[in-house]
Formats: C-alpha cells, sequence, structure tokens
C-alpha cells in the first residue's frame, strides 16, 4: 500500500474518532500516539531495507567488482587489479565525507551543489524531506556514498594492467570533483537541470544511475582506453582471463547486489521497491539469454564469460528504467541490452582496434544509453506514480504512456553525461599525465603490476 | 642402463602406472608438461578475442631400468598409453652412464 493511500485509510478509519476527539482531550491525545506510531512503524521499515540496501550497493564494488575484473585480467595483474577497486571504497568516503555529499545533495543550483553539507555538518538523524522524508539523512547520505565508490571503480576496466596506482588515485580524486559529483547533482539533486522529479528544466528519467553511473564511467571509460593506449602486445599476445571462476563469483555477487542497487533506489521498503527489484532480476535474466544466444549463433558455443556479461550488461541497462516499468519491457529492454552489447564487444570493438581491455565501454556506456533511451520509451505512470501535474492527475511518463517527446529528453540527458564524460575526463588525464604520468614503465607492465607496483603476488602455490 | 622417457595423455596416467607396477616396475618421476607433435590444439574465444591453444597439457614419465628389462618396459608402457588416436605421445630411450643412491652410494644397476 502507498504511502498516501496509508494515510487516507487512517483518516477513513479514525474520521469518527476525530469528531470525537474535539470532545475528548484524552482520545485527541490517544490518535496522535497512534499517528507518531504508525509513522514510526513505517520509518522504521524503511531504514531497515534502506541499511540493507546500501549494504548490498557496497557488495558490488567488494568483492563483487573486484572479482569480476580481477578474474579477467592475466594472473600477474590480479591484485592490482582488485585493488583498483578496494582502494575506492576507502578514497571515495572519505571524498565523499569532506564534501562530496555536499556537491552531490547540496542546494538546488542546476549543476552542482553546494557547501551547506560539507564535513556533514547538519547530516544527522532528522530526515531531509527533499529526498527521503521517512529515514535519517545519514542513511540517505550512506547510500549514496555506495553509488559514488562503484562508479570511478566501473573506469577501471579499461586502464586495466597499465595504469600507475598513484596516476589513479589523482585521476578518479579529479572525477569525482569534476564529472560524477556534477552529473549525480543534475540528475538526482534538488533543482538539477536534468531532475525529473525536484524541478529540473529538462526532465529525464533515470532511477539508479543509468547516465549518473553508467553512462559517465563506461564514457570515461572509453577515453581512458584511447588516451592510456593499448597494453603491450595487444592483440597479438594472450591476454585471456586467468580465471573465470573468480569472474563468475564477482559477477553473481554484481547481480545479487544490484538489487540494493536498483530497488534500493526507492529510497523506501515500497511497493516501488518491489517493482523495481522484479525488474532488475527480469532485465539480468534475459540479458544472460540474449547474450549467450548471439555468441551460439557466432561462435558455435554458449560460454560462461558470456552469461555472465551478458547478466550485467542488462543490469546496466535496467537500472535507469527499473522503476519505472513493468516486467515485460524489462525483460525486453535486458535481451536487447545483452544482444548489443555482444555486438559492441566481440565486433565493433575489434574494428576500431581500441584496448578497452574488460569491456567498461561496451558494457556500461553502451548499455548505460540504451537503458536510458529505452526507459523513455517504457516508462509509465502505471509504475510509478510519483509524477503528478498541479492538479493532481498523474502525468503520462514514456513513449507507452503516449508521451514520446520524453524520448528526446532522455537523448538530451544521456548526451550530456556523455559530453561531460568526454570532456572532464580528458582534461584530467592531461593534468594527471603531466603531473605524475598515466601509464607505467614498460619493464612495470611485463613484470606485471603485482609485483611492481604493490611488491606482491596473487597466488603463491609452492608455499 | 637405460632412461626410459615417455610424454603421454594425462587421462592415461593411471593406466600406465598400473600396468607397469604389474611388470614390476615401481619406480619413476612424473611431471606435468605442456606440448604439442603433429596434434594439433583447439580455439578458445573469450568476448571476440580469439586464440588458438596448440600447447596441450600432457605429462611426463621418466624411469631408469636395466638394459635388460628396457624393452618389456616400453611395450608395456606403450600398449597401456595407446588409444589410437594422434596425440598418444612419444617413449625416447637413453643410455645411462651412472646411477647413485644418494642415502649410501650404492652405484650401478643396484641403486635402481
Amino acid at each position: 500500500m502507498k504511502h498516501s493511500e496509508k494515510l487516507c485509510l487512517l483518516a477513513f478509519l479514525f474520521a469518527p474518532a476525530a469528531v470525537w476527539a474535539q470532545a475528548s482531550p484524552e482520545i485527541q491525545s490517544r490518535l496522535s500516539a497512534v499517528e507518531a506510531a504508525a509513522k514510526s512503524a513505517q520509518s522504521a521499515g524503511d531504514n531497515a531495507w534502506m541499511l540493507v540496501s546500501a549494504a548490498l550497493v557496497l557488495m558490488m564494488t567488494g568483492p563483487g567488482l573486484a572479482l569480476f575484473y580481477g578474474g579477467l585480467v592475466r594472473r600477474k595483474n590480479v591484485l592490482a587489479t582488485m585493488m583498483q577497486s578496494f582502494i575506492l571504497m576507502a578514497v571515495v568516503t572519505v571524498i565523499w565525507a569532506v564534501v562530496g555529499y555536499s556537491l552531490a545533495f547540496g542546494g538546488d543550483g542546476p549543476f552542482i551543489g553546494d557547501f551547506r553539507f560539507a564535513l556533514l555538518n547538519g547530516v544527522g538523524a532528522a530526515p531531509n524531506a527533499d529526498y527521503a522524508g521517512t529515514i535519517p539523512h545519514q542513511t540517505f547520505m550512506i547510500y549514496q556514498l555506495m553509488f559514488a565508490i562503484i562508479t570511478p571503480a566501473l573506469i577501471c576496466g579499461a586502464f586495466a594492467e597499465r595504469m600507475k596506482f598513484s596516476a589513479m588515485l589523482l585521476f578518479m580524486t579529479l572525477w569525482m570533483l569534476l564529472v560524477y559529483f556534477p552529473q549525480a547533482h543534475m540528475v538526482w539533486g534538488k533543482g538539477g537541470l536534468l531532475n525529473a522529479a525536484l524541478g529540473g528544466k529538462v526532465p529525464t528519467y533515470d532511477f539508479a544511475g543509468g547516465t549518473v553511473v553508467h553512462i559517465t564511467s563506461g564514457v570515461s571509460a572509453l577515453m581512458c582506453a584511447l588516451y592510456l593506449g593499448k597494453r603491450l602486445g595487444f592483440p597479438s599476445d594472450s591476454m585471456k582471463p586467468h580465471s573465470l571462476v573468480i569472474s563468475f563469483i564477482g559477477a553473481c555477487l554484481l547481480w545479487v547486489g544490484w538489487f540494493g542497487f536498483n530497488a534500493g533506489s526507492a529510497l523506501a521498503a515500497s511497493s516501488l521497491a518491489s517493482s523495481a527489484f522484479v525488474a532488475t532480476h527480469f532485465g539480468a535474466a534475459a540479458a544472460a539469454l540474449g547474450w549467450v544466444l548471439a555468441e551460439w549463433l557466432h561462435n558455435g558455443k554458449p560460454s560462461v564469460l558470456g552469461g555472465i556479461s551478458g547478466c550485467v550488461a542488462g543490469l546496466v541497462a535496467i537500472t535507469p528504467a527499473s522503476g519505472f516499468v513493468k516486467p515485460f519491457p524489462a525483460l525486453l529492454i535486458g535481451f536487447l541490452a545483452g544482444i548489443v552489447c555482444f555486438w559492441m564487444v566481440v565486433s565493433i570493438k575489434h574494428k576500431f582496434g581500441y584496448d578497452d581491455s574488460l569491456d567498461a565501454f561496451g558494457v556500461h556506456g553502451i548499455g548505460g544509453t540504451l537503458g536510458a533511451l529505452l526507459t523513455g520509451v517504457f516508462a509509465t505512470n502505471a509504475v510509478n506514480d510519483s509524477f503528478k501535474d498541479s492538479s493532481g492527475k498523474l502525468m503520462p511518463l514514456g513513449m507507452v504512456d503516449g508521451h514520446a517527446s520524453q524520448l528526446l529528453n532522455q537523448a538530451i540527458g544521456a548526451a550530456m553525461a556523455w559530453g561531460l564524460a568526454i570532456v572532464g575526463t580528458l582534461i584530467i588525464l592531461k593534468i594527471c599525465d603531466m603531473v605524475i604520468g598515466v601509464r607505467v614503465r614498460k619493464e612495470q607492465e611485463i613484470q606485471g603490476l603485482d609485483v611492481s607496483l604493490h611488491g606482491e603476488e596473487g597466488y603463491i602455490l609452492e608455499s | 642402463m637405460k632412461k626410459i622417457e615417455a610424454i603421454i595423455q594425462p587421462f592415461k596416467l593411471d593406466d600406465v602406472k598400473e600396468a607397469l607396477k604389474g611388470i614390476g616396475i615401481d619406480g619413476m618421476t612424473i611431471s606435468e608438461v605442456r606440448g604439442h607433435g603433429r596434434q594439433k590444439g583447439h580455439k578458445e574465444v573469450y568476448r571476440g578475442q580469439e586464440y588458438n591453444v596448440d600447447l596441450l597439457p600432457k605429462v611426463k614419465l621418466e624411469m631408469v631400468v636395466s638394459s635388460d628389462r628396457s624393452e618389456e618396459v616400453v611395450k608395456t608402457l606403450a600398449s597401456a598409453a595407446r588409444t589410437g588416436k594422434i596425440g598418444d605421445g612419444k617413449i625416447f630411450v637413453y643410455d645411462v652412464a651412472e646411477a647413485i643412491r644418494i642415502r649410501n652410494d650404492d652405484r650401478g644397476e643396484s641403486a635402481l
């Protein structure tokens, strides 16, 4: 039952009581006690779900993404690759606490927030009614942090096996400030240019981060792959994934964690969360089938790597749509994402010859863009009733609601994320290259980053 | 004394060991190796990137026997390791100049 319906029912049940209440102060006080208890019960339920969701989203980065990416690289780089995801869990957290949360969610400017929540000033138990009125502000803050952690970690797939650790740290710090926080504010922040719910000029539907997380990271990943150049020996040397077993575990953790990512984006333990949960799962399943089927027809064999890549592609594509679409459109979005991303990764990438080592662009950039556009097609107010006009009537959302022009808004939103990612990433790469140098030395790359950068090995089987 | 070195299919190792045990040969050293002769490898595809895997897993057995038993060992080994298909492997026989048991300095055939 939706919040508003609950209130109606409460009002109905207590309407006779309200008449009485004028006569009896005792009933009046008991009535307000019941109201307070109902509110507190909802808050407890929502808060429990949101804390679990926050933990699920963190699990996507470590161990999910760390394992997924770690298994895809060569054995000599497994630790360095896992370390990139892991250290971002720490670095982004500190940036978030100092200014990040405030730049994303403070104030109501069109492009970026302000410093009102800097150092988490004023972020406590009282809810922030602009975003989530039933959970502590602190819960909202920590939940959003987990998104800020995984987004830069996704980029690491593009420069795997060849970027300096120090340069990566500087790159990611600047990237959060110049790309992520502005994009998050534009889409999710109050007054943000693309915000559909809180007064944006170009309302774009992005339920859980198709533009903010996947387009920004995927397109920035492409820029990194182009700027850093190919790995030594690519594509003639063998660069087979060193352990698809590890990648498999990582991908399955991503699938499970994604329920926190998408269903949690309802910001309440509501029926909308259930709907997003269902759409997420259906999208992943259909995309795994789409990729495997395409691969089976193309190569003659259905592979495990294809299956897990497909499910991630589907999860990416359903992310912006998850809180807006019904189950069958979710299946369709996933299936299309599986096929399109397969085609992108096995065909288009090889035609251009760039070395997006773990396909961060092919899966997240392309899957995210596809999802953003298809959200404009399949979004419906039968699923999400939070958008009403001034008279309180439900607004049509996507093309299926008869609102075809939403596709244009979705395209503008996606294009802005592309533009910001391209320009921001190239500027930051140039800065990092001048200050530190982005790429490891040739002999370090040959030796492997585990030993040359971190002084350790992933597998010491003889000891 | 002869050293017999055989490179065989990994799944034939147990059959070969049993057969050699049957004629009283207990001592051997084995290692997991990779290689190929006339046998062609297979194709692997990872996200559209194709690799031809032509170095295939094999097992190498090494043993030293007295010269008069060499032929019998070779025959037993070959028949136990044979499937009749390409990739069954090879056997090489070498002359051995000396053998020493480290524990007590036994030399020659008594060290075997």
